[in-house]
Parts: C-alpha cells; sequence; structure tokens
C-alpha cells in the first residue's frame, strides 16, 4: 500500500496509458472482455487518485515531488548540478485536488459509456482515446516541468479531437471535430512558444526552477511575453469567454459521456492557468492586472455564457453554454483572490495569516476552486442524463421532445438534481462555493456579485426551459422512450450523491479538500519551490 | 461539520434542510384540513385556462422549449443580434478572437501592469 502512494504520481499516468494502447489488442478478445479491462484501468487509476489524495489531505503534508531516471524517485537535483534536468511529477494540494475531479469524472463517464456505446461500432478505439484523455489530464495536473506540460497538453488534445469527431457519419460531429483540433493546435502552439522563451530566458524547464529565477531577479520582458502567451492559450482551452467558440461544438458534439469528460479536460487548463499566475508568476508587479484579466473574462464568460444558453433549442448546446458559463465563477472566484492577494503583498501582510483569518480574497479562493469539484459533478451529471435523454427520444431539439418524465422516472430525477445544484439551489453543492464567490466578490466590487448572482439566476431559468421542454407535457408524441438501462444510471446516481452529499456536508470538504488546495495557491511559490530546490 | 463560514457570512445546508422538511411538514398539514367534498370529474377539480375550454388534443397544452421564453429574448433582440453576430461558426472567426484577445491582454499586461 506504502509503495503504491509513493509511486501513485507516476502511475496515475502509467496505468490509463499503457491501458490505451492496449484496448485495442484487448478489444480483439470480444466487447466483454474488453469493456471489463477499460472498467479495470479506469477502476484502478481512481482508486490512485483517491489513494494519492487521501495520503496528501490526511498527512496536512507539503508539496512532495516524483523524479523519473534518477538514482532516488525523491532527488530533484542530480548531484553537482543546480537546475532539476529530469521528468519530475509535483504534488501539492492544488494538484492532488485535481486528480479527485478527473477521477470521479472519467469513472461515471466510462461505466456511463459500458452501456451508452454498447450497440455502436469502434468501441476499443473509443475507450482507447478516453485512457489516453485521461492520462494526459493526470499529467498535465501532476507534472512539474514545463515541456512535459505541453507534452501532456498535446495528448489530451489529440484524444479530445479524436473523441469529439468520434461519429464519424455526423457532418456536425466531423466539423466540431475540425475546428477544435484547429483551435488547440493554435492554442498549443502559443504555449510552446511561451516555453521557448522562458527556456531562452532562464536555461531551464522546471517550473520549480523557473518560479523561483522570475521570483528572484523579476519578470523581464521576455517572461511577460510568454505570461500572455500563456494566459490566452490556457484560457482559450478552458472556454473563457471570447474564446469560447469552440466549446458548443465540442460539448455537443461529442458523445454524451465524453462531453463530460472534456469538462475535466477543459478544467486542468484552468488548473495550469491557475498555476501559471500563483506558481510561475506568483511574485513580481503583474499580479493584480493578471487578477483583472481574470475577472474580465470572469465577466464575459458568466453572462455570455448564460445568455446564450437560455436561447437554445438543442438541449445538449444549452447545457454546453452552461458549462461554460460556469468557468467563468472558477474564473472569479480565483481572480478576486488573485487581486486581493497583490495588495495584501503590496502592504506586506502575511498571506497565511490572511487565510487563517479567512480574508475575503482566501474565501473568494476557496469558493472558485470548490465550484471546480462541484461544477465537475453537476456538468457531468446533466451531460449523463443528456445523453440518457437523446439516446431514448432519438431528437436532442427541445421543440420536437416533452414528456418523457413519464417515462423516465430517475433519469428525470437526476436531470432536477443537477439542474438544481448547477444554478446555485439550496441545499445543492453549487449554491455552497456560489455563496463563498459572491460574498467575497462583493467586498471587491458588489458590481461582480450582482452579475453572477443574475446569472445565476437566469441559468434556473434555462434549466427550466430545458425541463419543460424534454420532460414536461403529455405522453403523447413520444418515441419508444423508456427510461435509461441500469449501466447507465448508476454512473448518473453515483453523481447526484456526490452533489448531494457536497451540498449538505460542504463544511467537511471545504475543510478537508478545499482549503488546502486554496492555500497551495495563495501562499505562493515558495513551498512549491523548496520541494524542488529546497530550503522553501 | 456541516455549515462553511465566509468570514462574514455563514451557510449551513442541514439547518436549512429541516427548515424546509418543517415548511413542506406545515404546508401538507395545512393541505390535509383543507376542504374534502368537492366532487372528482366536475369542473370543480378542472384546470382553470383562464376561462377557456382545455384542448382536446393533449400535445396543445405543452408549451415547447423554444416558446418559453420567448417574451424575455424578444426584449432583448437588440442584445442578442450582437452577441449572436459573433457566433457566426467560421473558423477564421474564432481565430480572430483568439488574436484579438492576445492583444487585449498583452495592453493589460504591458501598459496597466
Amino acid at each position: 500500500m506504502n509503495a503504491l502512494t509513493v509511486h501513485a504520481p507516476v502511475l496515475l499516468v502509467a496505468v490509463p496509458l499503457l491501458g490505451a494502447f492496449a484496448t485495442p489488442l484487448i478489444g480483439k478478445l470480444g466487447r466483454r472482455t474488453r469493456d471489463l479491462f477499460v472498467g479495470l484501468i479506469v477502476a484502478v487509476t481512481a482508486a490512485l487518485a483517491g489513494l494519492l489524495a487521501a495520503n496528501f489531505f490526511a498527512s496536512g503534508a507539503a508539496p512532495s515531488v516524483y523524479v523519473l531516471g534518477g538514482r532516488a524517485f525523491n532527488m530533484p537535483l542530480p548531484s553537482g548540478m543546480m537546475v532539476p534536468i529530469r521528468i519530475l511529477f509535483e504534488v501539492d494540494g492544488m494538484s492532488a485536488f485535481m486528480t479527485l475531479i478527473t477521477a470521479l469524472v472519467t469513472l461515471a463517464g466510462a461505466y456511463f459509456s459500458f452501456s451508452y456505446w454498447k450497440e455502436r461500432s469502434g468501441g476499443s478505439m473509443y475507450y482507447s482515446l478516453l485512457l489516453l484523455l485521461t492520462a494526459g489530464i493526470f499529467g498535465m495536473e501532476l507534472t512539474g516541468d514545463m515541456f512535459n506540460f505541453f507534452v501532456f497538453l498535446e495528448i489530451t488534445s489529440i484524444a479530445a479531437c479524436g473523441l469529439i469527431g468520434f461519429r464519424v457519419w455526423l457532418r456536425k460531429s466531423q466539423e466540431a471535430g475540425f475546428k477544435v483540433m484547429t483551435l488547440y493546435t493554435l492554442s498549443g502552439l502559443f504555449v510552446l512558444l511561451a516555453i521557448a522563451l522562458l527556456y531562452g530566458q532562464h536555461g531551464a524547464l522546471n517550473i520549480g526552477f523557473l518560479a523561483s529565477q522570475i521570483g528572484s531577479i523579476g519578470a523581464s520582458l521576455v517572461d511577460k511575453i510568454a505570461l500572455g502567451l500563456l494566459l490566452t492559450g490556457l484560457a482559450m482551452k478552458a472556454g473563457a469567454v471570447p474564446l469560447h467558440m469552440w466549446a458548443p461544438d465540442a460539448y455537443g458534439e461529442a458523445p454524451a459521456p465524453m462531453s463530460a469528460v472534456l469538462v475535466a479536460n477543459s478544467q486542468a487548463s484552468l488548473y495550469a492557468l491557475f498555476r501559471v499566475l500563483f506558481t510561475l508568476f506568483g511574485v513580481g508587479a503583474t499580479l493584480s492586472a493578471n487578477g483583472w484579466i481574470l475577472i474580465v473574462f470572469a465577466m464575459l464568460t458568466i453572462f455570455v455564457g448564460v445568455t446564450m444558453a437560455l436561447v437554445q433549442s438543442d438541449i445538449k448546446r444549452l447545457i454546453a453554454y452552461g458549462a461554460v458559463s460556469q468557468i467563468g465563477y472558477m474564473l472569479l472566484g480565483v481572480g478576486v483572490g488573485l487581486v486581493r492577494r497583490a495588495s495584501l503583498l503590496a502592504g506586506g501582510a502575511a498571506l497565511a495569516d490572511k487565510a487563517d483569518a479567512l480574508d475575503y480574497g482566501f474565501v473568494a479562493m476557496q469558493g472558485g476552486i470548490f465550484h471546480m469539484l462541484n461544477d465537475a459533478a453537476c456538468i457531468g451529471l446533466l451531460f449523463l442524463t443528456t445523453g440518457a435523454v437523446i439516446r431514448a427520444s432519438g431528437t436532442r431539439d427541445l421543440n420536437k421532445m416533452g414528456g418523457l418524465a413519464h417515462r423516465m422516472k430517475w433519469t428525470t430525477i437526476f436531470f432536477i438534481i443537477g439542474a438544481f445544484a448547477l444554478a446555485g439551489i439550496p441545499p445543492f453543492n453549487g449554491f455552497a462555493s456560489k455563496f463563498l464567490i459572491y460574498e467575497a466578490s462583493f467586498k471587491l466590487s458588489p458590481f461582480l456579485s450582482v452579475i453572477a448572482i443574475l446569472s445565476s439566476i437566469m441559468l434556473l431559468a434555462v434549466f427550466v426551459k430545458a425541463f419543460q421542454g424534454a420532460f414536461l407535457g403529455s405522453k403523447t408524441g413520444l418515441s419508444d422512450a423508456g427510461e435509461a438501462p441500469f449501466g447507465m444510471l448508476l454512473p448518473m446516481a453515483v453523481l447526484a450523491l456526490v452533489v448531494i452529499a457536497f451540498g449538505l456536508f460542504p463544511g467537511f470538504f471545504v475543510d478537508t479538500i478545499v482549503t488546502p488546495a486554496a492555500r497551495a495557491l495563495w501562499l505562493g511559490p515558495s513551498e512549491y519551490i523548496g520541494a524542488v530546490l529546497g530550503g522553501g | 461539520m456541516g455549515g462553511i463560514n465566509s468570514g462574514f457570512g455563514a451557510w449551513n445546508p442541514i439547518a436549512w434542510t429541516l427548515l424546509f422538511l418543517g415548511i413542506l411538514i406545515i404546508g401538507f398539514f395545512v393541505r390535509s384540513i383543507g376542504r374534502k367534498d368537492y366532487k372528482r370529474g366536475t369542473d370543480q377539480t378542472q384546470p382553470f385556462l383562464s376561462g377557456n375550454p382545455e384542448p382536446e388534443a393533449a400535445e396543445a397544452l405543452h408549451v415547447r422549449g423554444e416558446n418559453l421564453y420567448w417574451g424575455m429574448v424578444h426584449g432583448l433582440s437588440g442584445y442578442y443580434q450582437r452577441v449572436r453576430a459573433w457566433h457566426t461558426g467560421i473558423l477564421n472567426d474564432y481565430v480572430a478572437w483568439f488574436i484579438g484577445a492576445l492583444g487585449l491582454v498583452f495592453v493589460i499586461l504591458f501598459w496597466i501592469g
């Protein structure tokens, strides 16, 4: 057990990666064997993520490193060298938190797919791409090296494009896959250019080392250009408005369970954005400006996402725009935290004391980070219910649906839970995180809270529309709609339970997993650097 | 364990849920002491549709998703004309937004930051 815990960071990437390449071979043995194999791989990966996070959060540990290719896996600096050169994973509160999100969503998505994709061909490639995407996301969340980050970013891009355009018999699916491929490539190139600039400037790729260099000598012109490229490229992959145009196409055209996993992919980019802003450029003159950039993105994302969702008649695109709007809440929480942190640093205040005293900047970050987990569960649940609805009714058009609640009672209940949670209705989990974001952002500017609350109310209206269109109405006019099979209901039930549990006991989850994640960013790069270079 | 504290406000979902359940029970109690002498299957138990007769075709009673917020969307038509015009679906435009956003980020970073 201890060895598993120690090697969990590398296993979290290696297990799904090996699974991805083995799946087409195992698929030759038949569908049942392949599904069993994929189920096992996903379950083992989720267990590893749980083990890693449980070990980290239970011990209250400082960031730890895992080095590949060295004499010892915990020795980042080869003897006689000042710069870490090896492939390195680094686990802190934020990365451990992110692995939990990825594990939860991929587990639900994969097990839902066993029933959802049962009668369709190409299952081996489908699961292969899913596992590849999972490996890439875990890699992005755990790596401590900029170039490795780019490699994992590209792995997720390739796998995600494959999944979005997987249904090649659908014209729109191919079109969405092509659009996303182009934009992901553009984003990846900008990230690569930024990494090249940082390497040229500092002669290293290790995030901890780069952070120490930028922190000690200050951000140069080249560093700032790299920051701009990283910020825009990662905001695009996260789906922030006005760089969100690909998201409704991608979420809308991907198979429903993969839309849920794509949300985890977007959140991995959001995590990377936060890592860049708090760790890589966590000390310097541009902190306040970075925070305001996030807030501007957040306001646009929240409002445009919700208002565009309101006019959709395609249920999947409606949920997709809802998913876009939620990215805005995460950006708002963390953006407010960044602005406040900049002013505290300028005033010479101790950040740890402010975190303990629940300063509004820290609370905003708790809210934004907690919302990442809540959003993954709610949106994941909504995409799964949407998949069941489309499968049963044979259409995505809300104008052609109706009366599904008569025959899909469980799916209806799960949809209501997901919709209420995402719209921030108490006592579900979305309310808990939005409560923290509203209260904290009000302290910075009431305008931010007003827009966020109004948009949340509009989001409820959006889901009333979807619910009225799909589930209410008479039985007549239905196709042969029936309740989703047990294999699809079970993952939905698990996500619904998560939504309810996080909603009823937010204090427990905030204290155990959210606060360490928020502290890892809030306190800046010193602990992260210390784990690599020593000394803290 | 259940609640959260924002430093200047608090949220306790367990207390809220208990209160909600209490109100629900009171609601059911009030309903249970209501009149029971109505006649089922007569006009007394029919839905009131502004005095109009109930349509025979049950489908006609269902307001379709597209129609639900027609008035609101119509009222915001000026906004929607603009915001929908951004979403052309053309890849070139997506890239143009990306470049534009990059320019804006650089302006903020170099001039304000």
